[in-house]
């Protein structure tokens, strides 16, 4: 009922920002195949008159005191940065050249 | 000295005829026995272990109070941040990441002088049943090696089962604490969603996950329970009540008037004979003890596998955008005039394994636009039908029981290539999660068809875990008297004698 094709795998993989070789793409395509068929099983019960739940425990906000405590020092946060330039995280070029 | 208890470790500890740093050299001598073997650890940390042993031992002899589990060795799962310390889940993605903090358990560890001996394998980011999605490599289970330890905690369970370790934390998101703990023999419990806090877990599916104690005793899980558990500020989904009793409870295992609750649903066709023979067993033993065997029905659970491999890949695909290659972990293909974005696309190709690819390309699937509400939307309605169910069975028992899970630890690689086979392992401890009420799992003997340990499940409602430390002490009573000896003294001896 419910299938996948190889593109349609690339354009998630794309969104999930995940590089897939073909061969990756068409085994997913596959897969989800099969997967999709067990997982669309939810729609035989969620009905119109069904209350969604997000989380086990009703979720409030959680406001702390607004008093300043010790956090990590700049070291401490840079500590597992693939790379870094004075004090700061270095990411590759983010905006196009023009 | 190693196949003690935790507890009669503390008591020697305790009466001055061990010292913390013998205990956890032992330890130490046993992982380097036969962890080449079981390979449950991923990073041994000898010397911060011993100096966390040295420092017990010294508040000891200046007679300061200590916790009830200070100086006993923890084995710690991959998933949680220790400050220094190797933390990969499991992960490429993640080797070499040291934390720059403690997660709120491992400082709750550090507070109760419990020593830290190195962290444990798990199934990469906690998304498997048998640890074989691990990048390092997979764990062998003591009873046999050729056979799973179950997952994603299949580290912590294998380490106790081959007394690497009397104590481990694990986390459970479907089962990943109570189905290794059936396959190895031994003790797993997840606690309520929000009795420990997930501060410093590295999230899998939020709404789910939960850390826990795994050990080889229920009172043992018990002290570790409560040695963990406790409102935190840093978690906002932490609940702030005090937590439940669950010592005095594993202390007294007086069930006598108890109504345990049978869910039919969780039982017979695609259970293995030996499973249901030990369940019945165990049951009839309860009965003896003064408990009222009832049966309920959760017709909606038939759906909970469905629906937890909707909710927990979103919720995945989600949680793991943060590796992105640009504040921690693995950077690949950062050439000159390389743009972000591809760094992003190299960097998740080559550090993730192909379940956690799969599981979130399915999530981004089930929450893309079009596709959200016959998918996630669906799945948040079962959960919801499932949450019923149990409230009503709740209504007739105290506590739920079922089998842990369907079969006996297969052989690794029977089920690597077949992600169905392998998701539906989870089909009785899923609901748990779903519902985020408090699941047990202790060893209930083994299979007369394949002579393997075999797991019984007790399920408690929200914030009453004491319930399933009451009926566990019980079972585990019964369960001793009959054998003469623990279930583990029938497991294969590892690394020459005991």
């Amino acid at each position: 009922m419910s299938s996948l094709s190889r593109d349609d795998v690339a354009k998630l993989a794309g969104l999930a920002r995940i590089e897939m070789s073909d061969e990756e793409l068409v085994n997913l395509a596959n897969e989800f195949t099969v997967i999709l068929d067990a997982v669309a099983r939810v729609q035989e019960v969620a009905g119109a008159d069904v209350e969604a739940t997000s989380h086990p425990l009703p979720l409030r906000n959680v406001f702390r005191p607004d008093a300043v405590v010790p956090s990590l020092t700049p070291e401490e946060a840079l500590s597992g940065a693939p790379a870094q330039e004075e004090q700061r995280f270095r990411v590759p070029q983010i905006l196009g050249e023009e | 000295m190693i196949r003690n208890n935790a507890a009669d470790m503390a008591a020697k500890l305790v009466a001055g005829e061990i010292t913390s740093v013998a205990l956890t050299q032992a330890h130490l001598d046993r992982i380097a026995a036969v962890d080449t073997d079981v390979h449950a650890f991923l990073h041994i940390d000898t010397e911060g272990a011993l100096a966390q042993a040295a420092a017990v031992d010294a508040k000891r002899a200046k007679g300061e109070k200590l916790s009830p589990l200070a100086g006993v060795p923890l084995a710690l799962k991959d998933v949680m941040a220790q400050k220094g310390i190797p933390t990969t889940c499991g992960s490429k993605i993640l080797e070499g990441w040291r934390p720059p903090y403690d997660s709120t358990v491992v400082a709750n560890l550090k507070k109760n002088d419990i020593v830290i001996l190195g962290k444990t394998n798990m199934d990469e980011f906690a998304m498997g049943s048998s640890t074989e999605n691990s990048a390092y490599g997979p764990t062998h289970n003591p009873w046999d090696l050729t056979r799973i330890p179950g997952g994603s905690g299949g580290g912590s369970s294998a380490a106790l089962a081959a007394f690497e370790a009397p104590l481990a934390i694990g986390t459970d998101t479907g089962g990943s604490i109570r189905q290794p703990a059936a396959v190895t023999g031994t003790v797993g419990v997840k606690p309520t969603y929000g009795g420990v806090s997930r501060y410093g877990l590295v999230a899998f599916s939020s709404s789910l996950d939960q850390a826990g104690p795994c050990a080889r005793t229920v009172l043992d899980a018990a002290l570790l329970h409560e040695a963990i558990a406790g409102h935190d500020p840093k978690d906002a989904t932490s609940i702030n009540a005090p937590v439940p009793q669950v010592v005095a409870a594993a202390k007294s295992g007086d069930v006598k008037g108890m109504k345990i609750g049978v869910v039919k649903e969780l039982n017979g066709d695609g259970y293995q004979a030996g499973v249901r023979a030990r369940f019945e067993e165990s049951l009839e033993l309860l009965a003896k003890a003064g408990a009222e065997i009832v049966e309920v029905s959760a017709p909606n659970f038939e759906y909970a596998l469905a629906a937890y491999y909707l909710i927990a890949p979103s919720e995945c695909s989600s949680n793991l955008a943060r590796f992105d290659a640009m504040r921690y972990g693995l950077r690949v293909g950062d050439v000159d005039g390389a743009s972000a974005e591809s760094v992003m696309n190299l960097t998740r190709e080559v550090g993730f394994g192909k379940e956690v690819k799969r599981r979130i390309i399915l999530g981004t699937y089930a929450l893309s636009s079009g596709y959200y509400d016959a998918y996630y939307g669906s799945a948040q309605k079962v959960r919801t039908l499932i949450t019923q169910d149990f409230t009503k069975a709740f209504e007739k028992a105290d506590v739920l029981v079922s089998p842990t899970c369907p079969t006996t630890a297969f052989k690794i690689g029977e089920k690597a290539n077949d992600p169905l086979a392998m998701y539906l392992n989870d089909i009785a401890t899923i609901p748990v999660n779903m519902a985020g009420i408090g699941g047990m799992s202790l060893p209930s003997g083994l299979a007369d068809e394949d002579g393997l340990p075999v797991g019984f499940q007790i399920m408690s409602p929200v914030m009453k875990d004491e319930r399933m430390y009451l009926v566990g002490a019980a079972l585990e009573a019964a369960l001793l008297s009959k054998w003469g000896a623990p279930l583990l003294d029938k497991a294969p001896i590892m690394g020459g004698g005991r």
